[in-house]
């Protein structure tokens, strides 16, 4: 289980995050929603150490995280990134073997068992065709496969996933949760995925964190939290939520 | 599939090890070519007979004897500074490139040669005694301020407390302009000859001899080494320095050791052979669009490259203003910067497709 305790995050000169708890057990997907400047994709920097903390502790299992030194840190923690610029030059098969950094040699030799994991995190998300293409090529959607793919051959307990459907269209959406949906069940993973979209987080997570102002509001099962009484002064807009018979999940509306 | 995969990146490997044979081995002819041209021109016969002659522990002719003061003394060294000093550029250059995560950084970026520059010129203002030190001492300042701009700039680009890429370049224009202003003020008030100095900074005065080698050669081996041996943290950190750390990178300690690795490389180089522009630029950018952008190959093959291109150009320096020679760094400036431009124009009308 990854556990954030009391945990303070300055960005620049500003406190951003304020005293956050929040635990995510194994095998399962919290989703952490709110409006832009919240504090989500902060929190992701301080839990995966690219942001210090200051005040506060994130744990996994006995593991204090801020002790640990990149390399580590690395092997407990893997994360899937806005989509961003990609540099020239590098294949699928290339960026995705990245994801075995914090456990090769200054020289970074790939072993058989390294590459077993490339190409298992390879077929996990069906990218198994744009293998030898160069990232710069893909789609957006094929891209943000390529980083899933990456972080998967991490091999690590702990997987973070800051927007990752952001600039993809709706079958991408769906197709990318699925099978971090599945991932996250079958081999146990703690998730922790930041999204915009407010069904997404209620059809595929198994709790629901809201953040306003760089604190958690409120965190619990999605039809618990996602509810207009308290989406809608989070989002200043008055918030609908309807159960069509033919779904399993709330369908959240602004009005 | 994996066998594909494993074969497709055999061939990757494969073609950038025909390519280092194939540089190796025009190196190679390239540094025969160097040794036999020069003001005086000597005959490859000649120079067969005279090697036969030492080998079987005959004593030499009074020919053979000049051919073979000015192959060891004169050629010999030569060519072997401007193999080091084309492959250290080179190499830097590669090791520049990845850092700045910019096709356009050079190893001069963040104030070497600006530093070595007014180094420089304060040596070559004095006139020391002539001893093996006072021959060496404008090198060694050379090679001290361009350590002590290095420096500077590494300290003042720290944005609290952090190493930042924008901070690092801003303090190496602020830091250039100062060592640059300096450097003119100081030409301006010392007696010594102009001449002199700017043929240092356009890679003219090259110091002959063993001498400067017995210096080079193991610095340059250390700094070269270290800089391929920082290759694969440089593959991961062009991918930013957040998901660099994300995958278990060291960012800071990787970026310092590879900022010190290549400014000792690139300020021992400079030192002994002036400043040479465009090899540093021109070079790993060629190998980069032949084998990629791996730095693994990208740096040992930059070494190779650099050496043959700066040793070409040197020979074409000793021999078109013939007894006279061309300050290198005008030669590698005229023909690198026609063709980075043409490179600029390739890649753009890419772009447009």
């Amino acid at each position: 289980m990854l556990s954030v305790r009391n945990s303070w995050i300055r960005y620049g000169s500003k406190i951003v995050v304020r005293d956050v708890s929040l635990d995510i057990p194994a095998g399962k997907m919290v989703a952490l929603i709110g409006p832009n400047g919240s504090g989500k994709t902060t929190l992701v920097r301080g839990i995966s150490g690219t942001l210090p903390l200051e005040k506060g502790r994130v744990t996994y299992q006995d593991h204090d995280l801020r002790d640990l030194p990149e390399t580590d840190r690395a092997k407990l923690i893997s994360v899937v990134p806005q989509i961003t610029q990609f540099p020239a030059g590098f294949t699928v098969f290339e960026t995705v073997s990245l994801g075995r950094t914090p456990y090769l040699g200054w020289m970074g030799k790939l072993s058989v068992k390294d590459i077993d994991l490339i190409e298992a995190a390879i077929m996990e998300t069906s990218i198994g065709a744009l293998r030898e293409k160069d990232v710069l090529a893909l789609s957006g959607g094929e891209q943000q496969r390529v980083v899933l793919a990456r972080a998967l051959a991490q091999d690590t307990p702990v997987l973070i996933l800051d927007e990752p459907t952001a600039h993809l269209d709706l079958t991408y959406q769906i197709g990318l949760l699925t099978i971090v949906r599945r991932i996250c069940t079958e081999k146990q993973l703690s998730v922790l995925i930041v999204l915009h979209d407010l069904n997404l987080a209620a059809r595929f997570a198994d709790a629901v964190a809201i953040m306003d102002e760089g604190q958690i509001l409120t965190h619990g099962a999605p039809e618990a939290v996602l509810t207009k009484e308290i989406l809608s002064p989070v989002f200043h807009l008055p918030m609908s939520v309807i159960r069509p018979e033919e779904f399993d999940y709330p369908v959240i509306l602004p009005q | 599939m994996r066998v594909f995969a494993s074969l497709r990146r055999t061939a990757v490997n494969r073609s950038a090890g025909l390519l280092a044979s194939l540089v190796a081995v025009l190196l190679l002819i390239m540094m025969i070519v160097s040794m036999i041209t020069g003001s005086v021109r000597l005959n490859l016969a000649d120079v067969l007979q005279m090697l036969g002659m030492k080998l079987t522990g005959n004593s030499l002719s009074q020919e053979l004897l000049i051919i073979e003061k000015i192959l060891f003394s004169l050629r010999a060294p030569r060519t072997l500074l401007m193999v080091l000093t084309g492959a250290a550029l080179a190499c830097s250059g590669a090791s520049y490139q990845g850092l700045f995560r910019n096709p356009l950084a050079d190893p001069y970026l963040i104030g070497v040669s600006s530093g070595a520059s007014l180094g420089a010129v304060i040596a070559m203002s004095i006139s020391w005694p002539y001893t093996r030190l006072g021959t060496l001492m404008t090198p060694l300042m050379a090679f001290f301020f361009a350590i002590l701009t290095v420096i500077a700039v590494f300290h003042l680009g720290k944005i609290g407390g952090v190493l930042n890429m924008t901070g690092l370049i801003l303090a190496g224009v602020a830091v250039n302009a100062i060592a640059s202003a300096l450097t003119s003020g100081w030409l301006l008030i010392s007696n010594s000859e102009l001449r002199y100095s700017l043929s240092w900074m356009l890679g003219g005065i090259t110091r002959s001899g063993w001498e400067p080698l017995t210096v080079m050669v193991p610095v340059l081996l250390v700094g070269m080494a270290g800089q391929w041996a920082l290759a694969y943290p440089l593959n991961v950190m062009q991918f930013g320095d957040e998901q660099a750390a994300q995958l278990g990178v060291s960012v800071q300690k990787m970026r310092r050791r590879i900022i010190f690795f290549s400014t000792l490389t690139t300020a021992t180089a400079i030192a002994f052979s002036g400043i040479i522009g465009f090899v540093g630029l021109i070079v790993p950018h060629m190998i980069r669009l032949l084998v990629g952008s791996d730095y693994r190959r990208l740096i040992p093959l930059s070494i190779l490259g650099g050496g043959l291109f700066l040793l070409t150009a040197d020979v074409i320096a000793r021999t078109v203003i013939a007894p006279q020679e061309l300050p290198v760094g005008i030669l590698t400036a005229l023909t690198g910067a026609p063709f980075f431009l043409w490179l600029l124009h390739q890649v753009k009308r890419k772009g447009e497709h």
